[in-house]
């Protein structure tokens, strides 16, 4: 396809952020420019950045949308710090985005939107494009919005169309940069607007314009090439965001353990996709309810697993604040039930599209009494599909709810995941009474495991009656005999305690001793893992121990914990996994480091971090 | 679809000892749950459904303790949150028979959301409202159903509150069932059960229940003997509503609404009065009907409205049926692989 003349340079590495205003598409193309890399088999890591309105009022800084992209022809973990290059649709996204752009980045802007009343709003005092602000990077002053009118002149094109197809002839300009095909974005093109064949044709113009554009202005001495990845396993692999994984991870659970899906959810900012993707799939037996609030939610699918289904709700921060008491009600009938819990800013309505690892202690301690439940976290976009089978089978195996708790900047975030095959997934086995059973007692527990029967409505010979009242031991009569609550709150206790004996030991990355052991949980892998293998490759001796099962704990963990002369736990938040560890092994001093800008960690700003400890006597 | 096809029936015959549980009943003596449960006793053998397949929820107050006391499947849940229990056990297995046992707090206060969605969605499941004007449970605080200007020890200076009138609520949500009964009158209860377990989407029945405790007489004006023939009217259905100790009165059609009417004055007849439709689909006539109440009218008994919509459950098993039939993805190893894939 890419017949030119410019020399074309191969890159290991690279990083592009597309920004723009909150309604030019920048999610679309950013994820378009992934999908492309992707098939070229490249390794690729998103992270969308993104406002919650909507459509933020036009030109400000406050609206501006991201989405970076890193592409890669080694294995990575994570979207990058800094960006390579940077597409800045309007002077406000130039504004907000330079700080996440390294010195010597390109800088592609659509130079027609640089009017004196658009820069004045953005907040630059002069026209940067003509300042000299911009010096030390490269600088692309494309006309995109007159080009992208002028390639559709002849297509009868209504102003306010051609003006949303911007974002196409930007994409069309990174493809030229990049050496890319457009057959991905052609066949996005014309799945998407099927019903809308114009619409197929003007898109395919306007990223074809986009190109010959960046051929003919030559204005670059050469274009890029990112080599697929050689590193990776012989397999089948896609592109996956974190939602839809976790989605398929809990079909997957479904289809093991031969239980009916069920979601009851509420919409809910980060976590939506995970109620849409699941709505997809009645194909699959999935009964997905869109509840009238987060209660009913939680509340319905605490219902379908009386009924004997795989039942989940999925919900962000503030959600999980609201089911907390059904949570409870969960932990006392002793019945399955995943909740998924995206995470984003808080407290409270906070930065809903933000990433956050702010919920820990909510899904440790949030609920009154004492009520005690299954936590794990997914680490990547990939993760969050074994993850959520994995919610599945211990919430299923233990009778008991698990909380899962992902995060915005993995949910909404993709990355390339081998295709698993469901035979290589282990078997879920869920204790389910047999018909007639003429031991069964609604709170008759396994000897081993504490797990008592699920006894499904509809089955001979097993009518009983469940609830949130205390209820006797074994037999399930309601009862408030004071030694038997201590009974039965040390066996909920006792029982949740006993999932470490189910679960695989803490591994770590590096030497299992050192000076200094790196402590981080859930969505921060990439970032911590790159610092820790930086420094390792420094020769520090620094090891990563990146925590999965949050409770219970791998029973590995004090043991790992004690090889190290310094530990410093990493989280964005203020110390929430610190604080638990530090209640639970208090024999450790810990160093901590925590970040709460709504932002993953940088590899750089963990490195200083690390460097610091190590130094300090 | 007839509820009648998709649950199974059982293959004996039932009687109310396979209902009756082991656990002691902890009602108030002469409280009027002991009526509510008799009947359900009394109507689920009749219903004919395997003793299995019945499930009933509740959410938290005095009448929420009802499942404890059916031996059925049984699930007590938290406070309001019954409506939304019990969407899920339906929707996850609509072979069961649900019923639900809420009251007057924990169905239109605390969990009032999920009471209209319910009825808004049409889940067919069964709802049975206690309405004792009061929460006994928490020892005698007014509720929503309580007449304004009541005193309780929490409105010493009466109520300030406009209460809900829950046969309006309920069809204000889009009700396709709406039935009214009272704890002094099983046998009338038990017809009406049996009705709303006929029929397919949310059946609520109102049951006007006496606390003895906090509202003791709280429904007196229309259950005293000597003066409920002439507050109570009794619906059938393709009948002419007729009322009165000598059943001379009647509901007519007014210019402006309903008017109660005596037969034989002014020439009025049977003819001239209202005959009950209850299945008919448009709720003019029924929120008429369920609004009525004393000094000026009789109060509604029996099934107000009983018509016939799609129901949440029925539509959702056609989705389903449907996705299975159409969709080239047919378990998670299609739906792994499938759109943009490569190989390495």
């Amino acid at each position: 396809m890419i017949n030119t003349d410019n020399k074309i340079v191969e890159k290991e590495d690279i990083v592009i952020r597309f920004a723009g205003d909150s309604g030019d598409g920048m999610q679309l193309t950013g994820t378009l420019f992934s999908e492309a890399a992707a098939l070229a088999g490249n390794e690729i890591a998103t992270f969308p950045d993104y406002p919650s309105e909507i459509r933020a009022p036009h030109n400000t800084v406050a609206g501006v949308s991201g989405f970076q992209v890193r592409v890669s022809s080694k294995i990575i973990h994570s979207s990058g710090d800094l960006a390579d290059f940077l597409v800045a649709m309007n002077p406000a996204s130039l504004k907000s985005n330079l700080r996440w752009v390294k010195p010597n980045a390109t800088i592609i802007v659509d130079a027609d939107t640089f009017e004196e009343k658009a820069i004045e709003k953005a907040g630059f005092k002069k026209n940067p494009l003509t300042d000299g602000s911009l010096s030390t990077y490269t600088l692309i002053k494309a006309p995109i919005t007159s080009l992208t009118l002028e390639a559709l002149k002849n297509m009868n094109v209504d102003p306010k169309t051609a003006n949303k197809t911007r974002n196409m002839f930007a994409l069309g300009i990174t493809y030229f940069l990049f050496n890319r095909e457009f057959k991905t974005s052609d066949d996005f093109f014309a799945k998407k607007f099927k019903k809308k064949p114009q619409l197929i044709e003007i898109n395919k113009a306007v990223m074809r314009a986009g190109f010959n554009y960046a051929v003919t202005i030559s204005f670059v001495h050469s274009t890029l090439r990112v080599p697929a990845t050689k590193d990776l396993e012989r397999g089948i692999y896609r592109n996956i965001t974190g939602n839809v994984a976790t989605a398929w991870g809990l079909l997957a659970a479904s289809e093991k353990s031969g239980r009916p899906m069920f979601l009851g959810s509420y919409p809910i900012t980060p976590a939506t996709e995970i109620l849409m993707e699941l709505a997809l799939h009645k194909s699959l037996g999935a009964r997905v309810f869109q509840a009238e609030d987060e209660i009913a939610g939680i509340c319905s699918a605490i219902g379908a697993s009386f009924a004997g289904s795989l039942a989940a709700t999925t919900t962000s921060g503030p959600g999980l604040s609201l089911k907390s008491e059904a949570l409870g009600l969960a932990v006392m009938t002793e019945l399955p039930l995943v909740v998924v819990n995206v995470q984003r800013g808080g407290p409270s309505t906070g930065l809903p599209t933000k990433s956050e690892q702010s919920d820990l202690m909510q899904a440790l301690f949030g609920r009154n009494g004492e009520c005690p439940l299954i936590i794990i976290a997914a680490s990547s976009p990939a993760d969050c599909f074994y993850s959520a089978f994995e919610a599945a089978k211990l919430s299923l195996e233990h009778m008991t709810p698990v909380v899962l708790l992902t995060d915005g900047y993995i949910g909404m975030g993709s990355e390339v995941m081998k295709i698993p095959e469901m035979k290589d997934l282990p078997k879920i086995n869920p204790p389910i009474a047999k018909p007639n059973d003429p031991d069964y007692k609604p709170y008759k527990r396994d000897e081993k495991t504490l797990v008592r029967k699920w006894a499904i409505p509809g089955t001979e010979g097993l009518r009983h009656r469940i609830g949130g009242l205390e209820k006797e031991n074994i037999t399930g009569t309601v009862t408030s005999d004071p030694l038997n609550h201590q009974i039965m709150s040390e066996l909920r206790d006792k029982k949740v305690k006993l999932v470490a004996d189910d679960i695989p030991k803490q591994e770590l990355t590096g030497e299992k001793s050192g000076d200094l052991l790196v402590v981080s949980w859930g969505g921060t892998f990439g970032s911590t893992l790159n610092a820790v293998s930086e420094m390792q490759k420094e020769g520090k001796k620094v090891s990563l121990a990146h925590f999965k099962y949050l409770n219970p704990l791998p029973k590995n963990t004090k043991e790992i914990f004690s090889n190290f002369k310094k530990i410093v736990v990493c989280e964005l938040n203020l110390g929430q996994f610190v604080q638990y560890l530090r209640m639970t092994f208090p024999e450790f001093k810990y160093s901590q480091f925590n970040k709460i800008q709504g932002l993953p960690f940088l590899t750089s700003e963990l490195k200083t971090k690390f460097k610091q400890i190590l130094e300090e006597k | 679809m007839s509820e009648n096809l998709t649950i199974d029936r059982s293959r004996t015959p039932l009687t109310k000892e396979d209902f009756v549980s082991d656990q002691m009943v902890k009602w108030c003596p002469g409280c009027g749950a002991h009526a509510i449960l008799s009947s359900v006793a009394n109507v689920f053998p009749k219903i004919g459904y395997k003793k299995e397949n019945f499930c009933m929820v509740s959410g938290i107050g005095c009448s929420s303790r009802f499942p404890y006391y059916v031996n059925s499947y049984g699930f007590h849940g938290i406070h309001g949150r019954a409506a939304a229990i019990g969407s899920g056990v339906k929707i996850a297995n609509p072979h069961l028979s649900v019923w639900i046992a809420t009251g007057d707090g924990d169905s239109m206060a605390i969990g009032g959301n999920h009471f209209i969605h319910i009825i808004r969605r049409n889940i067919d499941v069964n709802i049975m409202l206690f309405n004792n004007q009061i929460y006994g449970l928490t020892k005698g605080q007014y509720s929503p159903t309580t007449p304004m200007g009541t005193v309780t020890k929490t409105s010493p200076q009466g109520t300030i509150e406009h209460p809900f009138n829950a046969g309006e609520l309920v069809l204000g949500a889009q009700g396709t069932f709406f039935a009214r009964g009272v704890d002094t009158n099983p046998k009338m209860l038990t017809e009406i059960m049996f009705e709303a377990a006929k029929h397919d989407g949310t059946s609520v029945v109102e049951i006007l229940q006496n606390c003895v405790i906090y509202a003791d007489g709280a429904h007196k004006a229309i259950t005293d003997k000597d003066t409920r023939d002439d507050h109570q009217l009794h619906l059938k259905n393709g009948e002419p509503m007729i009322f009165g100790k000598n059943r001379d009165k009647g509901i007519r059609l007014g210019r402006n609404g309903l008017k109660v009417c005596n037969i034989g004055v002014n020439g009025i007849t049977e003819d001239d009065l209202l005959v009950h439709d209850q299945y008919e689909q448009d709720s003019g006539i029924h929120l008429m009907l369920a609004k009525m109440s004393p000094p000026e009218f009789p109060l509604a008994f029996g099934v107000i409205r009983s018509a016939m919509f799609s129901t949440y459950d029925d539509l959702i098993e056609e989705q389903i049926k449907t996705g299975k039939q159409t969709s080239l993805i047919k378990n998670v190893d299609d739906l792994l692989n499938s759109g943009d894939t490569w190989e390495v």
